[in-house]
């Protein structure tokens, strides 16, 4: 019985001590930022692995997202004769939640586990220590480009699979179950506002992909440098990093929308 | 892969992401409503507003001309004053125009329809509206039903 609470006294002390590692190794990074931002072409490199690379899973889900989405809204909708109330629906879910998280799981999965196997790699192949050697700075080198390219690639992505999805929804709405175009758009319009529903939805995006690439690179950086290791590490990237956006969105849409 | 290519196709990423941004805010948005609000504003006084909301459509004869762009209570005279932003290009409405809190359709939203009236003057600026009918309570109507029926019997 003691031994159990032990137990637990000892996971909770390693967790809160991970979490101090995670925000100082955080800090560490963003202090080197303005050495960064001078070479733009690291940022660049890592826009293309991060962002282009994830864009066609992005596509693709976004568009069936968007289809279904006004498919179920159709068959619930038209019993109440309302089915021209397809595009509020289809456009305010996607703006206000399911844009946002599923691209950032979807980001967890493609871009974070890459990014938490690449730079574990470069741990256990002594590279990150080799750049020690030649006193270049891994955290300037390797770190903050991969964080700072996530932290831009997410909004991105994010507007790339609203836009998508709402494309997808129209197709099904208008060519598929036959609601007039005009009324699609129009009612999207006047029921969508700009700042409490877009910019709310985006704010989130930038808040997910800086945590999801700050679990990928910690995570990396932090793996035990053995092939067994590394796997651990990748699979607790797209675990924690999904769960992180899962509980983050709650604690952001209270705060958003709580008191509407 | 050389430099070139990526460094291409980032642009191309970034170029359809902000493409993304700019048609949600501009064709899915009411960001084109925002900018077209600078209207002037008439205050209406009703007795129940039922389910109307700020941002709510201004119309006359089903044409959208505003919006509502706030709703207050008076607290002395008992009554719900509603402001309404109408567009400038609608600015001939005669002062003993109607204003009245109608439904779109049977259970859809409520919007103000105005009724011009037949005075030479025009509404201007913070005018107030005199002439209003309230909103239709689905449950009042219902309830007045159902009594006059058992009246009658």
């Amino acid at each position: 019985m003691i031994k159990n609470i032990q137990l637990l006294g000892q996971k909770l002390i390693a967790t809160v001590a991970r979490l101090g590692q995670a925000s100082v190794f955080l800090y560490h990074i963003l202090l080197t930022m303005p050495g960064v931002l001078i070479r733009p072409k690291l940022i660049i490199k890592q826009l293309y692995s991060t962002g282009v690379q994830t864009l066609i899973i992005i596509l693709v889900a976004g568009t069936f997202v968007g289809m279904v989405l006004a498919l179920q809204a159709y068959y619930v909708l038209v019993d109440f004769g309302a089915e021209d109330s397809i595009s509020q629906m289809v456009v305010l879910s996607l703006m206000r939640e399911l844009g946002p998280v599923i691209t950032g799981l979807l980001f967890a999965g493609r871009a974070g586990s890459a990014l938490t196997a690449e730079i574990g790699l470069m741990k256990s192949t002594e590279q990150l220590s080799g750049m020690e050697m030649m006193a270049i700075d891994p955290m300037q080198r390797v770190m903050a480009p991969r964080i700072l390219a996530g932290f831009l690639a997410m909004p991105l992505l994010t507007a790339i699979f609203m836009a998508v999805g709402v494309l997808g929804g129209y197709l099904v709405a208008v060519h598929g179950v036959g609601i007039y175009e005009g009324v699609y758009w129009s009612l999207a319009q006047t029921k969508v506002d700009f700042y409490t529903d877009l910019m709310n939805g985006m704010i989130k995006s930038v808040v997910f992909g800086l945590v999801i690439v700050w679990i990928a690179v910690f995570e990396g950086h932090d793996s035990v440098p053995t092939s067994e290791g590394l796997g651990q590490a990748t699979t607790r990237t797209v675990v924690h990093g999904s769960l992180a956006v899962l509980g983050l969105d709650f604690l952001l849409t209270a705060l958003m929308f709580g008191d509407i | 892969m050389n430099t070139k290519v990526i460094e291409t196709t980032v642009g191309l990423f970034v170029v359809f992401g902000f493409a993304a941004f700019f048609m949600l805010a501009m064709n899915v948005s009411n960001l084109i409503t925002y900018e077209s609000s600078e209207g002037y504003q008439v205050h209406a006084r009703f007795d129940n507003i039922g389910g109307l909301k700020v941002r709510s459509p201004v119309a006359v004869g089903g044409v959208r001309i505003g919006k509502v762009a706030a709703i207050a209570y008076d607290n002395e005279a008992y009554e719900a004053v509603v402001t309404l932003e109408i567009e400038p290009k609608y600015n001939k409405f005669p002062t003993d125009t109607s204003a009245g809190i109608l439904t779109a359709g049977l259970l859809g939203e409520q919007y103000v329809g105005l009724e011009p009236g037949a005075e030479e003057e025009y509404l201007k600026s913070g005018d107030e509206i005199t002439v209003t009918q309230s909103a239709i309570v689905l449950e009042e109507i219902i309830g007045q039903f159902l009594y006059s029926k058992a009246d009658e019997k």
